[in-house]
């Protein structure tokens, strides 16, 4: 299956391995499933494959030596804060009065998680600046819409129901449009300016009485802090909008500047990009949702409420716009998420931000000794670089560097985002990265460069050292194989 | 590209090949190359009533999509049913094998919207 | 390194506008040392019910997690890794994620499945989307013994939709009441209409011949919630009564329960539905020497290449939950699975019959149900369930919280990992609650 001649990890699907009567034994099993349902209700075609617990676990072993994570390398994926995820989150996670605690145990016997719920949200308030904080939401996107949908109510509220225009400049992430749809609103992308920030005048002409959000983050995209913001934030919430903080880039302004003292109405924050939730390879991450005062009460519910000692779960709330989710929050990443900011204190994330922007500033002054970086001043926790002048001269482009990077045992930074720099690559490297760590990147990705005007058909042969070359995408698309399908039985 | 004479284009990098009251639609072979590898076209429905320059379907290639807008208003007669399993058509032959859909046009005269082919020619190079 | 950028001090780096400079200090909880924060999150688990016999279920199940499990689920490169964009690097999550999608395929019946949702109750928000964009109506039918929660967060997104929502009365055994099924599809066009099996009070309940055949002469697309995947192993699965959609929860499937998430949601559908599917989808493809290999595809739906036009705005998913599941499946294979369903079988049998012993208490419901039964305690079950856990039990979720018709009754969980002592102790202990009046 794969192409490297040593390459020990290839193991076949699942499905093709394992025989009949393997399966493992875990429990003491009832008797037949006839003797508790009608047979009507049962099924008979149930097939799937039985592996030793030994067969699995080399499978399962042997896909993980296949993928790349922090843990194994230099992850600067630019707006993903791909920091290091202490083991000691998970440890506590995994404490058993925590893990096995189910979400209809009543209030009084689950203080001990209501606190910890209670003591986070409190925590995101002083950090950002606003008044109260939902962990209801599962994802940032899924908290996104939560906002929106708090937007929506607000506005409904008060009999405003003209305002159907979300602004995002075009330097947003995709889910901050994607979101607006799902509400209904109508998306106007605002042009940034050539400082790459928001056009303040472009603003101004684009809000008005139909005005319901401007969606930002700060910094932005490209990692600048947006310096206009209380003026645009002035201009919104002078035409009646409230403003959202998309709190992606969270990593570069923790103990430096909050949302709320920009002007920010709601925000979310994805604590798998700041707060150090493992991404587990896509999720789960958790997307808490923050609101200024008179919003307070569209928040998800339940609320957790705090009286006396007594902690509690409120789903009393009339104004609420409803559950986001299934029962209350990604309880087990706000136990990782708490248990961060235990290790560090206001001190220690004021130092998390700082170190997360003199990395990335670093990192910046070196690369573009030898490749663009387009907008020449310091930036925040991650910067842009672009390979537009390089493929002009060799033919080499973004992708063909992110796949030479992987040669040499890095990831690959985020390439072709924001959309406004042609042959992007952002890159943010975190706080936890050692200047050693940083070097080398620089090294490695100078060599590609000096590779790609020496030789470019190397660069876009690349990767040669990973376990497979280049995916056929379209063919991916154009023929869809999204699984196994059982071998009909030999007659 | 073939003998463009008969055909006339949009800014959107649409052309239309006029016939009487009908005309075939399909994305120009800079479309083609801008986007790259085509992977799914979503098409109008037959019957359907459409306007001049509004947006009837997207075209899908592995990393981007694009809006298809329709050059002209009218009713669509008759869509290219390949592209569902030969979406690489449109990559191949742009104007012919990759044509779209089919119109009846509501009003002739829009024709004169549209761009030459000297003109769309200006568009592509200036970009 | 200040020197290489260039500046004077790291200040100049992190100035802001005076109007946002930072007036007072941050005050939050103290930093700690790594030790005294076991120590503290020790104490938090402490103030938690730990070790109870607890008959909660409800869309969350206790089950048995082999620790294999754990074992190679928390290996550092599934735990750290990002979403596999760059998969030359990420074969083996990738793999993982079209095993876990087969697995969703095999077990309801559909075609394709994608890399999983947030959970089953936005599984099935999602999925009533796919619906209202597949057939354009903007109105859901959905039985009220749906999961009350699932209810509940699929009128959250209907509501920000404009998307009306009607309901399907429960009949006196439990089921769904489906005899004016007919009729309402006649009266109003539906996008889709909704269906739990096991429902919410754990009761067998898919559509019957005559309600499939109204389904499919309305073009009603069938959406089957499963909230307790565990009854897959056992039960005819959805495809078997014509839904086109299927959301549910993969909690069951060796994911902690913590309080409510990070659980593992799943959508499954037909062919015809797969580019409306949201999320990600990994699929199989060759590389540049013909290899074998995996990648995510169809991206051209989703939310960063299509931004206001997707039909989702999901990005980050559960992954890394689905992976545990996987691993469960990987680990129990159908005849492991078939056990774990007949254990539960013989234990919520076990709890009826005690229960159902007991003077004063009876079975709600008489369908055949999977590892739940609704107890009717003959007294508002609110008090009855507080006298429990004076008793140190959680006895189950109280029903009148969600279904005013029955306060005084009692969801109960029984699976493989509750034991006969539990019930003995949870009998012996209604027996005093029921019979002797508060306050003797």
């Amino acid at each position: 299956m794969s192409r490297l001649a040593s390459d020990h990890t290839a193991s076949p699907l699942i499905f093709e391995q394992g025989q009949k009567g393997r399966a493992n034994r875990y429990v003491d099993a009832g008797g037949a499933l006839t003797n508790y349902l009608p047979v009507e209700t049962l099924r008979d075609d149930l097939e799937l494959p039985e592996n030793s617990e030994l067969d699995v676990v080399r499978h399962f072993t042997r896909l993980s030596q296949r993928t790349f994570g922090i843990d194994v390398g230099f992850y600067p994926l630019g707006s993903c804060t791909m920091k290091y995820n202490p083991r000691v989150n998970d440890a506590v996670a995994n404490l058993p009065g925590l893990r096995d605690l189910h979400p209809y145990t009543p209030d009084a016997f689950a203080q001990g998680a209501l606190q910890i719920m209670w003591e986070l949200e409190q925590t995101f308030c002083s950090l950002f600046g606003m008044a109260a904080f939902s962990l209801n939401p599962a994802a940032g996107a899924h908290a996104e819409l939560a906002a929106l949908l708090i937007a929506a109510a607000c506005f409904k509220d008060r009999g405003e129901t003209q305002r159907d225009k979300v602004i995002v400049p075009d330097t947003a992430h995709g889910t901050n449009p994607a979101s607006a749809a799902m509400c209904g609103f109508k998306v106007i992308s605002l042009k940034s300016d050539p400082r790459g920030r928001v056009d303040v005048d472009e603003l101004s002409r684009a809000i008005g009485p139909d005005t319901a959000v401007c969606m930002m983050t700060n910094p932005n995209t490209l990692g600048l802090f947006e310096d206009r913001i209380h003026e645009i934030a002035e201009a919104v919430h002078g035409a009646g909008g409230l403003m959202y903080y998309d709190g992606a880039n969270a990593n570069a302004l923790m103990g430096n500047a909050r949302p709320g003292d920009m002007g920010f109405d709601l925000m979310h924050l994805n604590t798998h990009k700041t707060f150090t939730i493992p991404h587990g390879g896509g999720g789960a991450g958790h997307g808490p949702v923050g609101v200024a005062r008179q919003l307070v009460e569209y928040l998800p519910i339940p609320y957790v409420q705090r009286n006396g000692g007594e902690f509690t779960l409120d789903f009393d709330r009339p104004k609420s716009i409803g559950p986001m989710r299934s029962f209350w929050s990604n309880f087990a990443h706000a136990v990782r998420a708490l248990a961060y900011i235990y290790a560090n204190g206001a001190e220690g994330l004021r130092s998390v931000s700082e170190l997360a922007v003199l990395n990335a500033n670093y990192l910046r002054v070196r690369v573009r000794e030898f490749l663009e970086t387009p907008y020449d001043e310091p930036c925040r926790h991650e910067f842009v670089a672009s390979a537009q002048e390089l493929k002009r001269q060799t033919g080499a482009r973004a992708l063909d560097i992110a796949k030479a990077l992987l040669d040499r045992g890095f990831m690959a930074p985020t390439m072709y985002f924001p959309l406004i720099v042609p042959e992007c690559l952002m890159i943010e490297p975190t706080e936890t990265e050692s200047k050693e760590t940083l070097d080398a990147f620089v090294d490695a990705l100078r060599d590609i460069v000096e590779t790609a005007k020496r030789d470019p058909a190397e660069l876009l042969a690349a990767p040669q050292n990973t376990v497979v070359g280049r995916l056929d995408e379209t063919r991916a698309a154009r023929q869809p194989d999204l699984r196994w399908h059982p071998v009909p039985e030999e007659l | 590209m073939p003998d463009s004479s008969d055909l006339r284009f949009t800014k959107e990098h649409e052309w239309a090949r006029v016939d009487g009251d009908v005309a075939t639609v399909g994305i120009t072979d800079y479309a083609q190359q801008s986007l790259g590898d085509i992977v799914y076209v979503e098409l109008p429905k037959v019957g359907a009533q459409v306007s001049q320059f509004g947006a009837v379907g997207v075209v899908e290639s592995v990393k981007a999509v694009s809006d298809l807008f329709s050059p002209l208003g009218g009713e669509i007669t008759e869509i290219n049913g390949t592209l569902e399993n030969d979406p690489a058509a449109v990559n191949r032959e742009p104007y012919e094998g990759g044509w779209m859909f089919k119109i009846r046009l509501s009003d002739g005269s829009q024709t004169s919207q549209l761009l030459s082919a000297e003109e769309y020619d200006r568009l592509t190079m200036a970009s | 390194m200040l020197q290489a950028i260039g500046v004077p001090s790291l200040e100049k780096l992190l100035e802001v506008p005076e109007a946002v400079r930072l007036r007072e200090p941050i005050e939050i909880v103290p930093a700690l040392s790594e030790a005294a924060i076991v120590k503290r999150f020790e104490h938090f688990a402490a103030k938690n019910a730990f070790g109870w016999p607890s008959f909660l279920g409800a869309g969350s199940y206790r089950h048995y997690a082999p620790p294999a499990i754990a074992a190679l689920a928390m290996r550092g490169e599934f735990l750290t890794a990002y979403t596999p964009y760059q998969a030359e690097v990420s074969q083996g999550y990738l793999q993982a994620i079209y095993e876990w999608q087969t697995y969703i395929c095999l077990l309801t019946g559909m075609d394709i499945a994608n890399a999983s949702v947030y959970d089953g109750a936005t599984a099935l928000a999602e999925a009533a989307i796919m619906a209202i964009n597949a057939n354009g109506r903007r109105r859901v039918l959905v039985a009220r013994a749906v999961h009350p929660n699932y209810r509940a967060v699929l009128k959250t997104y209907c509501d920000g939709l404009d998307v009306a929502i009607d309901e399907l009365p429960i009949a006196s055994d439990g089921r769904t009441d489906v005899s004016r099924l007919r009729e309402t599809l006649a009266g109003k066009s539906y996008a889709c209409a909704v269906f739990a099996s096991p429902n919410f009070f754990g009761i067998v309940d898919a559509p019957d011949d005559a309600a499939q055949s109204a389904l499919a002469e309305s073009e009603t697309i069938g959406i089957a919630v499963v909230a307790e995947a565990l009854s897959l192993a056992a039960l005819r699965p959805p495809a078997s009564w014509g839904a086109q959609i299927v959301a549910g929860e993969a909690q069951s499937f060796g994911i902690p329960i913590a309080y409510g998430g990070p659980y593992a949601g799943f959508i499954a559908a037909s062919k015809e539905q797969m580019r409306r599917i949201p999320g990600r989808l990994a699929g199989k493809t060759v590389d540049a020497n013909g290899n074998e290999a995996f990648v995510l595809t169809l991206q051209a739906r989703e939310q960063h290449i299509r931004r206001e036009r997707a039909t989702s705005n999901i990005c980050t998913n559960q992954a890394h939950c689905a992976l545990i599941a996987t691993i469960y499946l990987a680990l129990l294979g159908s005849s492991g699975l078939r056990d774990v369903a007949s254990a539960n079988l013989a234990r919520s049998r076990e709890l009826a019959t005690r229960v159902a012993s007991i003077r004063g208490c009876r079975l709600e419901f008489e369908a055949p149900f999977f590892n739940e039964v609704v107890v009717n305690v003959g007294a508002p079950a609110a008090g009855v369930l507080e006298r429990l856990a004076e008793h140190r039990i959680l006895g189950g979720v109280d029903l009148g919280r969600y279904y005013p018709e029955l306060s005084d009754c009692i969801l109960m969980a029984a699976t493989e990992v509750t034991t006969s002592a539990e019930i003995a102790a949870l009998g012996a202990a209604l027996e005093e609650i029921v019979n002797v009046p508060a306050g003797v």
